[in-house]
């Protein structure tokens, strides 16, 4: 459907006002995580392993407590025992217990009066370690020899004398694969590796944490879903969840890593050691690189079954993911559920490995799973597409998945979008340009499930008929612009009469945090449903000042009017006139509607680049880049084009540069940016997007989630691109100058 | 450890506090004259998220000492709206949607006023070279350096 036609009947939806927080955003008024202080505040430092695997022997904290200004220290030996499954890795995560598992893994932590004495104080304290052998690579890990990383971490799914890394194995499917390759006339194979990678949010975790020896407390924390800090603190430290409230600053970047808890327990330990002071944490740079959650890395071995006009007839794939040193945390499940999620093949075989590491917790990064995924998977058809002889967007479209198609990982899809983004790639100026020497294209598409969950909403009228929302999701990208839209069109209102606030866990139900692609999705959808129930009320106030039944009065542009002649003559009562006499009327107006929502709409986009490698160093220029994905319908489509524009940014530093590099000691040996190379402005070209629009069924304005998706095709089609201008094919990102000057090397001398 | 007395002038204002000799100037903006617009992003000077003038020269103040500072001019984005107009830059980052979460506006803002202040009519790849030590993690620079392009065509039209 055009765009056009499609915004045809929406006044507001589709349009780019401004954001409500701009201002305070351009200004530094904006208040983020360690922003905010308050009165008798202490500062906090985190003591950190320096092994990747070591015992604790003792910690000696007497001569940091001497010092002048100290007023509390914490261990392992302060939070409650007795705990079980994740809420034990979280605390075991929070601090160490018996054994230290990673390069960084916090041990202990002093308060103090300031910052400086606080990290003279961590300086003092002591602790002995017995270092444990170590590993860090994932098909190290997956060695039967392999130092065990946690003892009984293997569940149910594994089987009987598996390596002792290994904490949970897959297996699913459908059809007959071996039958599919027969029918195959090319059938390729090969191995694919990811490095691990850091979300790179660009600000450090921080908190303001305060404790009383009541059980009562509260803390100011950058997250990206505070009812979700609450939980996990609550858990930790052996509180009750509703005796801790939870506010959410700014929030400096998250991209999945800012869901859950890494250091926030330790501030409010820390408080309630402290008599109840609040404590301040704020993480260094260095601490965030070693101790928060970065990405899995993967080793993958994938097969594909083609006939010579492309039709893919089966396809397998055996993914090995390590998650850091706890379980559940390998998105494993994810990747290979997102392998061959774009395509329509008649015989899947997928099996995955967790597998546990001495690396920090991996926490969720943009799309979990799926860009590593897309990276063995759209290598490889990009390998055969080559082989055969055919254009690697025919291939997609040929074999893509579209409404009916019974998706590789289970159900069926409804409306989705991936044909749309091919052809509209197809169709893009930038495919159609001519490219010089040491020039290659790229092509890949990629996919995210999306997400609803646990969400709750409130409006309220306000007595000069303005709307507040309230929601629990923290705005990371321009969330409050795109609800503020949704709620002025539903209401019929100027959209700078909507105020929207991100509140905290004392204000609404339960929400789950921002992410899965969730937040625009959900509120939107709630918000409507609340807000139908306060235009219904305001019905209902005219039809009694009127003195007609409610069911004669509708609802438009912002008044009640009656609907029909048979109704009554009346002029339209304005939502500011309701608001006005509302107190008089029957009392104030406001609406609220929670939901563990379902629909959220699977998401597709196809991306295409042009790169230009340097034979002399192997450095690869990217030349121009098109991003092409289905939103549903774009809200505000200059953040969605964002979302575009940033998913893609870290892709290709996924792509091209980014990694943890690891010692022999199993110490991260790149925890700042200037050794972990984030992809800087000189680094990019203008990012082109298209946004296409098949608007999902399970939204009452459309709306597909567009966070996540961007990230995943960038890793192969960056790869195929560099394969394209070098004629050598890199399986290893990332793709580094030297990476690719050798395997420039070793494809001409081959 | 005794502190130091120290007397600047913070976005026209003169200022004193008191540091520890290791503070850096980032830490006595945010701390000791609670200007927070300045961020820690990194504290080793590749992020500019901390970004801030001094006597005209942009500077990471993570990598300045708050002694550093005395009898000096210091200009943050706090400063950045004259009389509360907004910068040309200001206004055009919102119009474009040139920021996400945010976080490293403050800074980018202030190196761009910096590059426009000599380079009225900078090309794209200018801008992104100048901006190379401003992350941003959100946008991909699409949006910001299109902002930048747009607030330094609207301030040579008004110059």
């Amino acid at each position: 459907m055009p765009k056009d036609e499609l915004k045809a009947g929406y006044k507001l939806i589709g349009t780019r006002p401004n954001r409500p927080d701009g201002l305070d955003k351009v200004t530094g008024r904006a208040r983020y995580g360690a922003d905010f202080s308050v009165p008798n505040m202490l500062w906090a430092a985190v003591v950190r392993s320096p092994h990747a695997h070591a015992k604790i022997l003792k910690i000696d904290a007497s001569k940091a407590l001497a010092l002048p200004g100290v007023k509390a220290v914490v261990t392992r030996a302060d939070l409650p025992t007795g705990l079980s499954g994740e809420d034990l890795n979280l605390q075991d995560n929070t601090l160490a217990g018996d054994v230290a598992l990673y390069d960084g893994h916090a041990v202990a932590a002093v308060a103090a009066t300031s910052a400086l004495i606080a990290q003279d104080a961590a300086r003092l304290i002591e602790v002995e370690y017995e270092v444990l052998p170590h590993v860090i690579d994932v098909d190290d890990a997956m060695r039967m020899d392999a130092p065990v990383v946690q003892e009984g971490a293997a569940d149910h799914t594994v089987p009987e004398g598996s390596p002792p890394n290994v904490a949970r194995c897959l297996d699913f499917g459908h059809g007959d694969v071996e039958a599919g390759f027969a029918e195959a006339d090319l059938v390729m194979e090969n191995t694919y590796r990811t490095e691990a990678t850091h979300q790179g949010y660009i600000e450090p975790h921080a908190c303001v944490g305060q404790l009383g020896e009541d059980g009562k407390g509260e803390m100011w924390v950058c997250t990206q879903g505070h009812w979700y800090i609450r939980r996990m603190s609550a858990a930790v430290l052996g509180i009750e969840a509703a005796q801790l409230r939870v506010t959410p600053s700014e929030i400096g970047g998250g991209f999945g890593g800012k869901t859950t808890i890494f250091s926030e327990p330790i501030a409010l330990a820390l408080s309630r050691k402290a008599g109840g002071r609040p404590v301040k944490l704020v993480m260094s740079r260095a601490e965030v690189l070693r101790a928060t959650g970065p990405t899995a890395s993967a080793s993958m071995d994938v097969k594909i079954g083609m006939k010579k006009d492309g039709t893919m007839t089966a396809a397998s794939a055996v993914f090995r993911m390590q998650g850091g040193a706890f379980v559940g945390m390998s998105p494993v499940g994810e990747a290979l559920s997102c392998a061959f999620a774009c395509y329509n093949i008649p015989a899947i075989h997928h099996e995955g490995y967790e597998v546990l590491a001495n690396r920090p917790k991996a926490a969720a990064y943009r799309a979990p799973g799926s860009p590593m995924a897309a990276f063995a998977v759209e290598s490889l058809v990009d390998e055969m597409c080559r082989a055969l002889g055919l254009d690697p967007i025919e291939v997609r479209l040929k074999n893509g998945a579209r409404e009916g198609t019974k998706a590789s990982y289970g159900p069926k899809y409804k409306q989705i979008g991936l044909v749309e983004t091919l052809e509209a790639a197809r169709a893009h100026p930038n495919y159609q340009v001519k490219l010089g020497p040491n020039q290659g294209r790229g092509v890949a598409s990629g996919f995210w499930f999306n997400h609803g969950g646990e969400t709750s909403v409130s409006v309220a009228l306000g007595e000069d008929g303005t709307v507040t929302v309230s929601i629990g999701t923290p705005d990371i990208g321009g969330l409050r612009a795109s609800v503020g839209l949704m709620t002025a069109e539903t209401y019929g209102i100027p959209y700078e009469d909507v105020r929207v606030n991100v509140v905290e866990t004392g204000a609404l139900g339960v929400n789950e945090p921002t992410h899965g692609s969730r937040a625009t999705f959900a509120n939107g959808k709630a918000l409507v449903e609340a807000a139908n129930q306060t235009i219904k009320e305001m019905c209902k106030r005219a039809a009694k000042k009127w003195g007609i039944e409610p069911e004669a009065v509708e609802w438009a542009d912002g008044a009640a009017r009656p609907a029909g002649d048979n109704a009554g003559k009346f002029p339209p009562m304005t939502i500011g006139e309701i608001a006005a006499g509302m107190g008089a009327s029957g009392g104030p107006i406001a609406g609220h509607h929670e939901v563990t929502m379902g629909g959220a709409g699977a998401s597709f986009g196809t991306h295409v680049v042009d790169v230009e490698v340097d034979p002399e160093t192997g450095r690869t220029t990217i030349l121009r880049y098109l991003v092409v994905q289905d939103a549903g319908r774009a809200i505000h489509p200059a953040y969605v084009e964002g979302q575009y524009q940033g998913g893609a940014a870290q892709g290709i530093g996924w792509a091209l540069n980014e990694e943890y590099v690891y010692g022999k000691d199993g110490r991260l040996q790149n925890p700042v940016f200037l050794d972990y190379r984030v992809p800087v402005a000189s680094d990019l070209p203008m990012i082109d997007t298209v946004i296409v629009e098949v608007p999902n069924p399970g939204h009452p304005y459309g709306v597909r989630g567009v966070g996540e998706t961007g990230i995943t095709p960038p890793l192969p089609a960056v790869a195929n691109a560099v394969a394209a201008a070098t004629g050598a094919r890199i399986r290893h990102l990332p793709l580094s100058p030297p990476k690719v000057l050798a395997a420039m090397k070793a494809s001409r001398d081959g | 450890m005794s502190k130091i007395h120290v007397t600047t002038t913070v976005n026209g204002d003169e200022t004193e506090f008191l540091c520890d000799p290791r503070e850096t100037l980032l830490d006595c903006l945010r701390n000791q004259l609670d200007l927070t617009g300045a961020k820690e992003g990194c504290g080793t000077g590749d992020c500019g998220a901390c970004s801030v003038t001094m006597d005209g020269t942009l500077v990471c103040s993570c990598l300045v000492l708050g002694v550093e500072a005395q009898g000096k001019t210091i200009e943050t984005i706090e400063g950045m709206a004259a009389g509360g107009e907004l910068h040309p830059l200001q206004r055009q980052f919102i119009e474009h949607a040139a920021l996400q979460c945010g976080i490293c506006t403050p800074g980018i803002l202030v190196a761009a006023k910096n590059l426009l202040e000599t380079n009225p009519d900078p090309t794209e790849t200018e801008i992104r070279y100048w901006l190379a030590g401003n992350l941003c993690r959100c946008t991909g620079y699409d949006k910001i350096v299109r902002a930048v392009q747009a607030a330094a065509a609207e301030m040579r039209e008004t110059a």
